[in-house]
């Protein structure tokens, strides 16, 4: 039923409760879905903010750019990297084998940490550039900006975490495919994040 | 596997079945359990704000006798009171408290859809209030920044709490935000995904579309609090300058260069109107579904009402820059945000018609609840039509950061949520309980509220068109304050003191009835709304016994005509004839009370 | 059936306690008449819809109050009724709207002929720039802001070498002449407000924002800030004087320019030496005070301070309260001191004197003093109370104790700072009768001794 369909309708008039009623007005999709993609949207709302923000700061006349490390190409290589296996192992658990989903599964995660590593190393690099938080607006949203986003991703890690841990715990694909579909959605949409991030940050 | 919504999901299918104290009370998942523990903490914590605002009315109204407190902690007491009265009280309350208790209740579900999720959320919460306490104990004590918590001044020195007090406080918003958006997320799961059998939106309780809305609206808003939080810490202890400029303090330059406090006031303020709404869509809900109960009457224009929310949870989100009228934004803004912030007036309006029209030829049963329903609909109207002065950009340059400001948004955002809290406590009271309060000492209880907060805040109104600034510790001598202001000060502080000393009845109340109040049944107001239909009261864990409900009406079924009891509850199946088409039609076809 | 005579009652007595108020707007003082106008007429609006739907309500719940027998009508909406309403409301709003938009279009677009002067915001003091003969406020930057140049102007910027400064709360403006203030602030949020004028605007770190008007009524009327800016929010006080163009023309001649501050000769200690003699018979040869006539130390006080107390002293903004003893005796001395020069001189001849000791004479609990302190007097006199030129705060710390005690005592009591020409007088005013009682301000002063 649609929302205008909905919204007009006039609650008042009798309508026999087997039609278009019930659990048929929820939607399809399962509530943990439902949630996730509400969770997605707070998410983009927070970094939508802090996008606005920074092309607000950098109207001031003190914003000096600075240089990207080369390392966050690297890093967003193996982001890519992590949301392809995850699709695959998406893929993969909507048929019945089951160990090539796990190891599928289990790869796409490592390379999200290999992500979070290779930042960790761009801090680095930054910092020992001169680069440090205080520096200037520039490198504060750059440490504000790519923080946030890990922060994300090893929330992330934490439910891929426990998810791998059902997955040898338990032998039934059935019980973690669910799992296995919202991970690769919070990936998807953490990789397409950090895409605009990379672009905004380039964008000085 | 196909998906089977939780609604639907039969009895042996439950999450968890607590058998142990702890696990019961204290770590419990079952969503009536949460919301007590929720509303209890917010009550707690407001009961600190209200004493906080006792302190700061003795001193505004004795300033030369009282010397209760010094102008270090009249300013902590004003920014505390107005973070704690606003965030951690009314938004926990309403959402938390009765948007946990009444959610699954209405919708006819077992639980939250999330129960885990539901209880990790009060419990983050709780540490979120914790936090928050712990500024009172520190060096420095909380910060007096103003709740608005306007860059540079929060953490430069000049104002009371600019390290530790400052800091405790972004992190315990920071983690009040992480509480409210786990609870948030399961409020609109639930009531898109767990509505019983026939339960459409449209057929939904006001109060659930109330909490709804406004659920939707702080998952939204919150973010802006959060992110300027964060920058707002960075700017504190990394030394970035988000938000601060090059400034002074104390004849010395301070490292910071180029940030905009203006671009913080957008961030809070984007949040922050919003946030009024949050509070003020479920009390408007909840006012729906006591106001129609108690005139035994469907709420009039329903579609409006859903409507209306709607609206206003929209406009809201392009109306917050007035607020900045004199902040010296580009002052070419004030006539976008004076013509959105008018235009909120209408749906507003139309809520007010509405709830005075559903009065019109009903047939009203002037209880406790109702009394404060009554008595919040002429509070927000005033509230309403203040509003729309402070609306008006030109007539916010006398007026802001006035008393007139203050009480503005004390009579709108202060006394009718909390006239609405009231009402909503006296009326769900019997089912949370099981049992009656009192209706003297609740009648009592509401004069004094009632009338006693009408003259806190009319007069105040009166210091405010005669200029007298908000957030002055004294006013000392000044050549345009006349003696009689003083006066007026002290007066309102004397009913302030009035109406803080009544609230002792409703604890009272609260306590005395839960063992000595009469017994309530299940449905003691004749309500048509699912909670009133369980068969126990309180409701056990799960809700429903055996088999969930299946919703045959809308929530608003009250004095159909030729049906012999005033209302019909809307699990009651059978066509009453009461649709346009056949008007007064008296055919009875199924239904308990057909024979 | 109670409720709906209280409403009645609550209508009525909203309507009579408007109209027998005595707390209304300040007289108007400004071209802003027409924001009066606006105000008045949604007053009327809104008051209307207040009587009218109260009355209403009140009527419903009189009406069809539960009766036996009596049953509510079923009628879930009413289109028409409901559409009728909102136009009418929607209505009711464009006429509240329509005007609102219209005066705040003339008051975001000052006129041309309007001139500028600049408010400068710190905490929590005000002070003003006219822009002299060449009619351009030069350029600033907080980067410039020293003791010797506290509005921070560009020093190589010519426009500024003419700019007129007044470091006093306490501003003239022309009638009848429209003038646009341009707002700007050294440190957190201000807002420059004088409620006779009717507009306001807040004062932003960082930008320069700016407001109009023209006054129309002679005058002296207080200047407030609006927005909470710390501690001292509700003591920023200032004053702005609307005189005839002659007197103003008189006053602003009389202001210094930022050259001719520049200018200005060093004052000479010795000169201020030899006068000092007669002083020296109560404060002491080296200014160390004598508790017992009653003379507190002074050496250690910043020149500045000095001059100020002297010049209050000679005005009789200070030492002219009956109740002042002392301030009474010294009143006469200060008037000894015939010019500003030898004000300026005597002040350099004692602040550049060796600092002596002050015996402590007063016991306090000092951790007590210590709490009280910081978090109240810290933000201008300093954590170690040596005080500050740019919160104009004197050092304290280690000072006469004794005196220190007798001036908390007095700023209570109103007998000294309550003069409205003593400019920074009402903060500590205000300051020192927040403290409860004796015994407080001896645990402060006990923690201003170990300061020391």
């Amino acid at each position: 039923m649609s929302f205008y369909k909905n919204v007009t309708a006039k609650p008042w008039e009798y309508t026999s409760p087997t039609v278009g009623t019930g659990p048929e007005s929820a939607f399809a999709s399962s509530s943990e879905r439902i949630a996730l993609t509400l969770f997605l949207v707070v998410v983009g709302v927070i970094f939508s903010l802090l996008a606005v923000s920074y092309y607000v700061r950098m109207e001031v006349g003190d914003w000096v750019p600075m240089n990207d490390p080369g390392l966050l190409w690297v890093n967003t290589a193996f982001l890519i990297l992590s949301s392809v296996l995850f699709q695959l192992a998406r893929n993969t658990a909507q048929g019945e084998n089951f160990a090539r989903a796990r190891a599928l599964f289990v790869a796409g995660g490592l390379c999200a940490v290999l992500f979070v590593i290779g930042q960790a190393l761009a801090w680095q690099q930054l910092t020992s550039n001169g680069f440090d938080v205080a520096n200037g607006p520039a490198s504060a949203f750059f440490y504000l900006l790519t923080g946030l986003h890990v922060v994300h991703i090893v929330g992330g890690l934490w439910v891929w975490s426990k998810t791998t841990f059902r997955f040898y715990s338990q032998a039934e694909l059935a019980s973690v495919k669910h799992s296995v579909e919202l991970c690769t959605t919070y990936w998807h949409f953490l990789l397409v994040l950090w895409v605009l991030i990379f672009a905004v940050l380039a964008n000085t | 596997m196909a998906y089977v919504p939780l609604a639907d999901q039969d009895k042996d299918h439950e999450l968890h079945d607590p058998h142990t104290f702890i696990t019961k009370y204290v770590w419990s998942q079952d969503h009536k359990v949460i919301a007590i523990q929720y509303g209890g903490t917010a009550i707690c914590v407001g009961l600190v704000a209200l004493v906080l605002s006792m302190m700061m009315r003795l001193q505004l109204g004795f300033p030369d006798s009282f010397t209760l407190i010094d102008p270090s902690s009249y300013y902590q007491a004003v920014t505390m009171h107005g973070m704690i009265m606003v965030v951690y009280l009314l938004t926990a309350l309403f959402l938390g408290g009765f948007g946990n208790y009444l959610i699954p209740l209405m919708c006819g579900a077992r639980d939250m859809v999330f129960p885990f999720l539901n209880m990790l959320s009060f419990w983050v919460y709780l540490l979120s209030v914790l936090i928050l306490m712990s500024s009172f104990f520190v060096t420095g004590g909380p910060t007096g920044a103003g709740w608005t918590l306007y860059p540079p001044q929060t953490i430069t020195p000049g104002t009371p709490g600019h390290d530790t007090g400052i800091l405790l406080m972004l992190i315990s918003l920071g983690v009040f935000i992480i509480a409210f958006t786990m609870g948030g997320l399961n409020y609109v799961t639930t009531v898109l995904q767990a509505r019983a059998k026939g339960l459409t939106m449209m057929r939904l309780p006001l109060s659930v579309w109330g909490i709804l809305v406004a659920t939707i609206l702080g998952l939204f808003a919150f973010p802006a609090l959060l992110v300027s939080a964060i920058m707002m810490t960075f700017d504190l202890t990394l030394g970035t300058s988000f938000f601060m400029p090059a400034i002074m303090a104390a004849g010395e330059q301070l490292d910071y260069n180029g940030g905009s406090p203006i671009l913080f006031q957008h961030l809070f303020w984007f949040f922050g109107h919003p946030e009024v709404y949050i509070v003020a869509l479920p009390a408007f809900g909840l006012v729906s579904d006591v106001l129609s109960t108690h005139a035994r009457k469907n709420i009039f224009g329903y579609r409006m009402m859903v409507w209306a929310i709607i609206a206003i949870g929209g406009l809201s989100f392009i109306v917050w820059a007035h607020h900045m009228y004199v902040s010296g934004m580009n002052p070419y803004f004030g006539f976008f945000f004076a013509t959105t912030t008018l235009i909120i007036a209408v749906p507003t309006a139309m809520k007010v018609y509405n709830w005075v029209l559903t009065l019109w030829e009903g047939d009203i049963r002037l209880n406790t609840p109702m009394l404060f329903a009554i008595g919040f609909v002429f509070t927000f109207i005033h509230g309403g039509l203040t509003g729309l002065f402070l609306g008006n950009v030109v007539i916010d340059l006398p007026l802001s950061d006035t008393y007139f400001v203050v009480a503005h948004f004390h009579m709108v955002m202060g006394v009718s949520p909390v006239l609405v809290l009231f009402a909503s406590l006296y009326h769900w009271y019997p089912k949370i309980t099981g049992r009656m309060m009192n209706e003297t000492l609740g009648k009592v209880h509401f004069w004094c509220t009632f009338l006693g907060t009408y003259a806190i805040y009319l007069p105040m109104h009166y210091l405010g068109f005669l200029g007298v600034p908000r957030r002055y510790y004294a006013m000392g001598s000044t050549d345009f304050i006349p003696e009689s202001a003083q006066a007026l000060n002290a007066n309102i502080t004397v009913a302030a003191l009035f109406v803080a000393a009544v609230q002792i009845l409703f604890f009272v109340n609260v306590f005395w009835s839960l063992r000595n109040g009469k017994p309530s049944g299940n449905n003691p107001w004749g309500a048509t709304s699912l909670e009133w239909q369980t068969t126990e009261t309180p409701p056990k864990h799960g809700n429903w016994g055996s088999d969930l409900p299946v919703v045959h009406r809308w929530a608003y079924d009250y004095s159909v005509p030729g049906y012999p009891q005033d209302f019909i509850p809307q699990n009651v199946p059978g066509d009453f004839g009461v649709s346009e088409d056949h008007d007064h039609e008296t055919e009875m076809k199924e239904g308990p009370l057909a024979n | 059936m109670a409720i709906a005579v209280a409403l009645v009652l609550l209508v009525v007595g909203s309507v009579v306690f408007h109209l027998i108020s005595p707390w209304w707007f300040t007289p108007i003082a400004s071209n802003w008449g027409s924001i009066d106008f606006t105000i008045n007429l949604t007053f009327w609006v809104t008051g209307a819809v207040f009587v009218l739907v109260n009355l209403f309500m009140a009527y419903c719940v009189y009406r069809f109050r539960h009766k036996a027998g009596h049953k509510a009508v079923y009628e879930p909406e009413n289109h028409k009724l409901e559409v009728g309403l909102s136009v009418v409301t929607a209505l009711g709003v464009i006429a509240m709207l329509a005007p609102g938009l219209f005066v705040w279009a003339q008051f975001v677009t000052p006129p041309d002929e309007a001139t500028e002067y600049e408010v400068v915001g710190q905490q929590w003091q005000w002070s003003f720039r006219y822009p002299g003969n060449d009619g351009q406020l030069g350029t600033v930057d907080t980067r410039f802001v020293s003791e010797s140049n506290p509005f921070g102007i560009n020093p190589d910027d010519p426009n500024g070498q003419d700019d007129i400064l007044v470091k006093d709360p306490e501003m003239y403006l022309p009638v009848g002449k429209p003038v646009k203030a341009l707002l700007r602030s050294k440190d957190v949020l201000h807002n420059y407000t004088v409620p006779q004028f009717r507009v306001k605007m807040d004062m932003v770190p960082g930008m320069v924002t700016y407001l109009w008007f023209t006054p129309t009524e002679v005058g002296r009327y207080d200047i407030l800030c609006e927005e909470l800016c710390g501690i001292g929010h509700h003591v920023m006080r200032g004053r702005i004087v609307i005189a005839e163009q002659a007197d103003y023309d008189t006053w602003l001649s009389n202001q210094t320019t930022f050259a001719q501050l520049n200018a200005r000769a060093d004052a000479t200690p010795a000169a201020g030496q030899a006068q000092y003699a007669v002083c020296a018979s109560c404060h002491g040869q080296q200014a160390e005070g004598n508790p017992a006539l009653n003379a507190p130390r002074l050496n250690g006080l910043q020149t500045w301070y000095l001059e100020r107390q002297l010049k209050y002293y000679q005005l009789g903004i200070r030492g002219a309260h009956p109740e002042d003893l002392y301030g009474r005796q010294m009143a006469p001395m200060a008037g000894m001191l015939n010019s500003d020069e030898a004000i300026r001189n005597m002040a350099s001849y004692i602040s550049q004197l060796a600092v002596t000791d002050a015996p402590d004479t007063i016991s306090g609990d000092s951790a007590r003093g210590m709490a009280i302190y910081n978090s109240n007097c810290a933000a201008c006199h300093g954590n170690d109370g040596t005080g500050s030129w740019a919160t104009d705060a004197p050092h304290i710390a280690g000072m006469s104790d004794w005196y220190v005690a007798t001036q908390l005592a007095n700023f209570k009591a109103k007998i000294r700072g309550a003069h409205t020409d003593d400019d920074y007088g009402e903060q500590m005013v205000s300051f020192a009768t927040a403290m409860r009682n004796e015994q407080q301000m001896h645990d402060v002063i006990a923690y201003l001794n170990s300061l020391q």
